[in-house]
């Protein structure tokens, strides 16, 4: 396993955790000052105890857990999968009208021998991008040119592939002014009407409207502890409990996680992560969400246009029909 | 391409709301403080005779006032999965629903009817908003869904008033996905080349605004309607700045470049008859309070191939009655029947 030495980005609950490896590494850092001190033992038996801890700790994690998870700063990005799983990728900009809204990014890719576009958003990774990318909270601009790229893949007939990580669309005033809701509503409604194979991976957080404008799929996976809600708990939490530090409970109630989605039909599958989460182990994460895009557009090869469009529209009419017992 | 293979039954609906208020009774406008006769306010469809503000206004009670002689079929809509997700937060969601059930009288957040709006054969949805704040979950999406696919069977247009305050968080995701689902409905319409009008009503948020709302082939909204993705505090909380006056009111959008009128309510339907007939390319229409229309017959009220339940409830249940009288009990008895009839036929 890619261990990332020094880890800096624990969760809370990860804290426990956090102090062993910290022993370990301050023991081995130690011995590399001084020759004479044999620690590897002392450290090897801390190791172990980290992972048994760490497998605890992520057997059975709670929603509002995986919600941390699929927040944690160091996990994968859009921009880490397009980077590693795609060839020739060529970014495209703008939606023609007002701006090009750096919280989306997309354009033409290929995946293996196959031209596709790739577009999803991007939280960025430190101050500079995070703000750049206005931490993946796209503007009217972002969801407008979702919609011209994907009438792109629809004119040439290439498949395609969205990666979400949002918490939202961006709750700001130029945003407004601009038809935030328009801009959604017509993302989505492109989404269901173009005649190509379309995947969509929820790497991260998937939150509410923002994320469905590109989330409107043939095919729906999620990342093991990737998360997918109507609210964010907190959110839930303030309206519902009157009290925002009730997300735990909130984040329980909404069944955001991959497991309860496929269990209601919406995520078709669930990408397993590495133990300790997709940024214990990017490159194996990224790999994974690799074989499954290939995998899932395998199942859709040969189809008509006709057939993709109608088998995407009915899935979607006939989610929910049976609750939890889909 | 339909996925409902529970038919759908329309019928005749009493134009008289459930619960009568009495007569000698007075309400004060929210905004201006005048004290109003009752009658005067609801004569004027609950739009403040003084300054104009627009109260909220039943789907039932605009129906009346939309419909010609107040005459219109209630189209059934399935009934989703009860509490799909077990979901309870301080109460019970199947308690919140009962709730807002006795409150208001209605099944649900969206009501659905066909009718004739100056002689202009439509099918209209109404977002209620005293249910639940009008939220989207599984039932408004099935009945946008109904409404389009009568919408598209009987060949007519669909005039949709949104009332929300978005999406109904005690649906989870399964609310989110009303999303694409309602898009879908849409979709159909525009397809079948039938024109879709949105009037968008005080407060239009959220998902709804950011689905269906906003897929009208004309927009109009009532005056100093919210109508926003985002809501006001959200964003002040966010940018930390205070909003311009006006921010996300219906005339601001309409600066905006959002919508494309802004019509009170007492025109709407004037308006609504005239760019709808222009749509389908009717000649103009006699404007005004037209009588009610001949009472549809049954074999005009029923769609094709009704199950046997469904017949027994129409010989059982209310003759449809072209002429209510005052005090007529609405169908309410009958809309659960109905809805028990498609259970069976499905
Ligand atoms: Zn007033």
């Amino acid at each position: 396993m890619e261990r990332v030495p020094g880890m800096t980005n624990y969760l809370d609950f990860e804290k426990p955790l956090a102090e062993i490896e910290g022993k370990a590494e301050e023991l081995r850092a130690m011995a590399r000052q001084n020759e004479d001190m044999d620690v590897e033992e002392e450290a090897k038996a801390l190791d172990k105890k980290a992972g048994d801890m760490l497998r605890d700790l992520y057997k059975g994690l709670t929603p509002w857990r995986k919600c941390q998870v699929a927040r944690h700063p160091d996990r994968p990005h859009c921009k880490d999968y397009i980077e590693a799983l795609f060839t020739d990728f060529t970014p495209l900009a703008g939606d023609r009208n007002f701006a090009d809204d750096l919280a989306v990014m997309g354009g033409l890719a290929r995946l293996g021998d196959r031209p596709v576009v790739v577009l999803g958003q991007e939280k960025g990774h430190d101050t500079k991008s995070r703000i750049e990318r206005n931490f993946g909270m796209a503007r009217p601009e972002g969801y407008r040119k979702a919609i011209r790229l994907m009438d792109l893949a629809d004119r040439f007939n290439l498949p395609l592939i969205t990666l979400v990580d949002t918490t939202g669309a961006y709750p700001g005033k130029g945003a407004e002014e601009r038809g935030q809701s328009e801009a959604i509503a017509r993302s989505t409604e492109k989404c269901l009407a173009i005649g190509v194979p379309s995947v969509t991976v929820i790497i991260g957080e998937g939150g509410s409207g923002g994320a469905v404008a590109f989330a409107t799929a043939n095919r729906v996976a999620m990342l093991e502890h990737a998360v997918y809600s109507v609210i964010s708990p907190e959110g839930c939490a303030s309206i519902l409990w009157k009290d925002s530090e009730k997300m735990r409970e909130a984040a329980e109630a909404l069944r955001l996680t991959a497991q309860d989605l496929s269990k209601l039909a919406v995520c078709d599958r669930v990408i397993p992560e590495p133990l300790g989460g997709a940024h214990r182990d990017r490159t194996a994460t990224i790999a994974a969400v690799g074989t499954a895009l290939e995998e899932m557009l395998a199942e859709m090869d040969g189809k008509s246009r006709k057939e993709l469009v109608s088998a995407r529209r009915k899935k979607f009419l006939d989610m929910g029909s049976k609750g939890l017992a889909a | 391409m339909n996925w409902i293979t529970n038919y759908v039954r329309p019928r005749i609906n009493s134009i008289f709301s459930r619960r009568e208020v009495p007569e000698n009774l007075w309400s004060k406008c929210d905004e201006c403080g005048t004290m109003l006769f009752h009658r005067e306010l609801s004569d004027n469809l609950n739009v403040c005779t003084h300054c104009g503000h627009h109260m909220q206004i039943s789907p039932r009670a605009r129906f009346k006032a939309l419909f010609d002689g107040g005459i219109f079929h209630e189209i059934a809509v399935p009934a989703p999965v009860t509490d799909p997700l077990h979901f309870r937060d301080q109460k019970r969601y199947p308690d919140r629903l009962k709730a807002a059930q006795k409150a208001t009288g209605e099944k649900e957040a969206m009501l659905v009817a066909e009718g004739e709006m100056g002689r202009t054969p439509i099918v209209a949805a109404a977002q209620d908003f005293s249910f639940m704040g009008g939220s989207m979950g599984m039932y408004v999406g099935n009945a946008i869904i109904a409404a389009a696919e009568r919408a598209v069977e009987r060949k007519r247009p669909l005039i949709l008033f949104s009332a929300a305050g978005g999406a109904r968080m005690q649906e989870g995701i399964l609310s989110l996905m009303q999303m694409p689902r309602s898009t879908v409905a849409i979709q159909m319409l525009k397809e079948a080349g039938l024109p879709y009008i949105v009037v968008l009503t005080h407060p239009t948020t959220g998902g709804v605004t950011a689905s269906y709302a906003m897929l009208g082939d004309v927009q109009i909204a009532e005056p100093n309607a919210l109508i926003c993705f985002a809501g006001p505090r959200v964003i002040e909380q966010t940018i930390r700045e205070k909003l311009p006056e006006g921010f996300q009111r219906a005339e601001y959008l309409l600066d905006h470049g959002m919508l494309d009128r802004v019509t009170p309510r007492p025109q709407m339907r004037d308006e609504l008859i005239t760019v709808t007939r222009m749509l389908l390319g009717m000649p103009p229409a006699v404007k005004g309070n037209l009588p009610a229309p001949a009472p549809i017959t049954e074999a005009e009220a029923e769609t094709p191939e009704p199950s046997e339940s469904a017949k027994a409830q129409v010989k059982g249940g209310e003759a449809p009655s072209p002429t209510p009288k005052a005090g007529d009990k609405p169908a309410a008895k009958g809309a659960n029947a109905a809805a028990k009839g498609e259970k069976t036929a499905k």
